[in-house]
């Protein structure tokens, strides 16, 4: 690290060391890099893919022991769509890991979690609860929820990680192709009618974090939810991610659900475009 | 008791004198609003225009290893929904003042954004004549002294409020620049804006920045802005703000002794985060009491005479 800490987990030129497709829609790139292996689950990095754009990505695996980290990519815009056609050995950019990530450890009493994924929202969960039932040994109940069955991301591997009676993995679908018919939040209102948990992790849309954010206000549990916000300097100062008193690239962008209270007027409402008015969600 | 950090610049009263830069979180009441919670004496909107603007495409900002390059080219969502972001500070009413940075492409647009910026609210205009990477504007109007007293003018007959002018250091003669603005009228003048820079990757041979060219901030350009502010100083009455690598106390108290009445602070927070308004305040009052100045005031371009 320089003496100057501007230039902390600066821009570093990455080769791209394996490509899965994931899939129709969503691949997952593998790095070697010492410092975003290390990465907190929830944090995030910046992308520059050279001569196209720079996108704010989350981790979807952070391994330190084998000096690995891959980001999990849905085709959803310019700078994905040139991502998705890169190979290995392509060069990338990548700065990070940036922000706050999700308190795994917080308030585990019990042992007991829920982690509700919505669309690519497991991205930044699939690491939360490697590290929950690997580390911590925690009975994990796994909500994964998308529109239709070829979307569900990281079946395999959740169904791997969760091969044990004390865990619960329960899949949604839109259209019921697979798992439940309906909505994750329907599913997670049932459960927290009648169960306690040390804490509910959520990802996924706003609107399905909000819904989160508020079934557990009414049945007090504790909550983390990772935010997402068209991102500039991803450093703190350009104030482009702001929510409320938060810039979500330095104070999240996981915010806990005494944090979400304090941004209540904005958090499942608006956010901001790139010239900063406001946009409803 | 008198308070020793407090000073007044063209009439605004700033309780220390620390600021917050103009470009820095300035996009959102809230923000700012938290800056100030964090102690800044006086806050800095972003550059503010006629119409919204969204910027440059990123990379916006590159990280270097002594400083930020960033060409965020004026993101900004233009005065005319700004209002609603310094009623939430302004009802507040906190006797922190509120500049609202301005920029635009001739001198009457520059006149009508002060004009609308003075109506819902600002304490003062910061004229952004320094941005060095957006065509048409900023430092293509900054390093031309005509061009600035024109917008210096236009500006000072269209607002009652201070009328503050920020200056590029990307000219040969920054002195002529500050008495041009000076001579038209100007009521402060803050030195300096960023350093026109670029970042070439080695690796992908391509220039980082989505607009190339960008300005460097950060600890390599204070020793450039502290010249800039100790060579106005001799020159011109106008009280300066002195901005361009502030991040400690030792930085602010560097600004003060070449000559400016406050100082503005912006790429620190990407390492200091927000404390670092506290911290420098509390640096510049132990160095005061220490050295036994009754004020601030007492150091304001102590090195001239020294």
């Amino acid at each position: 690290m320089s003496v100057y800490l501007t230039a902390a987990n600066q821009l570093r030129i990455l080769k791209i060391a394996a490509v899965k497709n994931e899939t129709a829609n969503v691949k997952s790139f593998m790095f070697h890099d010492k410092t975003a292996s290390n990465a907190l689950p929830g944090q995030f990095v910046m992308i520059w893919i050279p001569g196209v754009d720079e996108v704010p990505m989350s981790l979807s695996m952070i391994n330190p022991e084998q000096n690995l980290m891959a980001i999990s990519v849905e085709k959803v815009g310019e700078a994905t769509r040139a991502l998705h056609k890169m190979k290995v050995g392509d060069l990338v950019g990548i700065r990070g890991p940036f922000g706050k990530g999700y308190r795994v450890t917080d308030n585990l009493k019990t042992g007991a979690a829920m982690i509700a994924a919505g669309g690519t929202g497991i991205i930044s969960l699939a690491p939360v609860c490697e590290q929950l039932v690997k580390n911590k040994g925690c009975r994990v109940t796994f909500l994964l929820g998308a529109k239709t069955q070829s979307e569900l991301l990281f079946i395999e591997r959740l169904k791997n990680l969760l091969d044990n009676k004390k865990h619960r993995f329960i899949a949604t679908t839109d259209d019921g192709s697979c798992g439940e018919k309906g909505l994750i939040t329907t599913v997670a209102e049932n459960i927290l009618a009648k169960e306690k948990f040390d804490m509910v992790f959520a990802c996924g849309p706003e609107a399905m974090m909000y819904k989160m954010f508020m079934l557990c206000e009414r049945t007090k549990m504790l909550f983390q939810a990772s935010l997402e916000r068209f991102m500039r300097c991803a450093v703190g100062i350009c104030g482009t991610c702001v929510i409320g008193k938060f810039r979500v690239c330095r104070d999240g962008p996981v915010f806990s659900g005494e944090e979400l209270r304090m941004v209540k007027e904005e958090f499942g409402l608006f956010k901001r475009g790139a010239n900063g008015r406001k946009i409803n969600l | 008791m008198v308070n020793r950090l407090a000073v007044d610049i063209a009439g605004l009263k700033l309780k220390n004198p620390t600021m917050l830069a103009a470009g820095i979180l300035g996009m959102s009441g809230a923000s700012m609003l938290e800056v100030i919670r964090n102690g800044a004496g006086a806050v800095v909107t972003k550059s503010l225009g006629l119409k919204p603007r969204k910027g440059y495409a990123n990379p916006a900002i590159v990280q270097v290893p002594c400083g930020i390059i960033n060409a965020m080219g004026l993101p900004n969502p233009s005065i005319n929904s700004f209002g609603e972001e310094i009623l939430e500070i302004k009802q507040l009413k906190l006797d922190v003042p509120l500049i609202v940075s301005v920029y635009g492409f001739s001198a009457e647009d520059f006149a009508k954004v002060a004009q609308k910026a003075e109506k819902i609210g600002a304490d003062a205009v910061e004229l952004n004549v320094s941005c060095p990477h957006v065509e048409g504007t900023g430092c293509e109007i900054g390093q031309n002294p005509k061009l600035v007293a024109e917008v210096v003018k236009k500006v000072k007959a269209t607002v009652k409020k201070p009328v503050i002018l920020k200056l590029t250091p990307n000219v040969d003669d920054i002195v002529a620049i500050a008495e041009a603005g000076a001579k038209a009228g100007a009521d402060a003048i803050t030195a300096i804006n960023t350093v026109r820079a670029m970042k070439i990757d080695v690796e992908t041979t391509k220039p980082i920045l989505a607009n190339k060219f960008g300005g460097l901030s950060g600890p390599p350009i204070k020793p450039i802005a502290v010249r800039c502010v100790y060579e106005i100083y001799e020159r011109v009455k106008t009280p300066i703000i002195g901005c361009g690598g502030v991040a400690t106390w030792e930085d602010a108290v560097e600004f003060l002794l070449a000559g400016a009445s406050a100082v503005q602070i912006g790429s620190a927070i990407a390492w200091k985060d927000l404390g670092v308004f506290k911290s420098v305040t509390k640096g510049i009052d132990c160095y005061l009491r220490r050295k036994g100045f009754r004020s601030v005031k007492d150091i304001v371009g102590l090195s001239h005479r020294s």
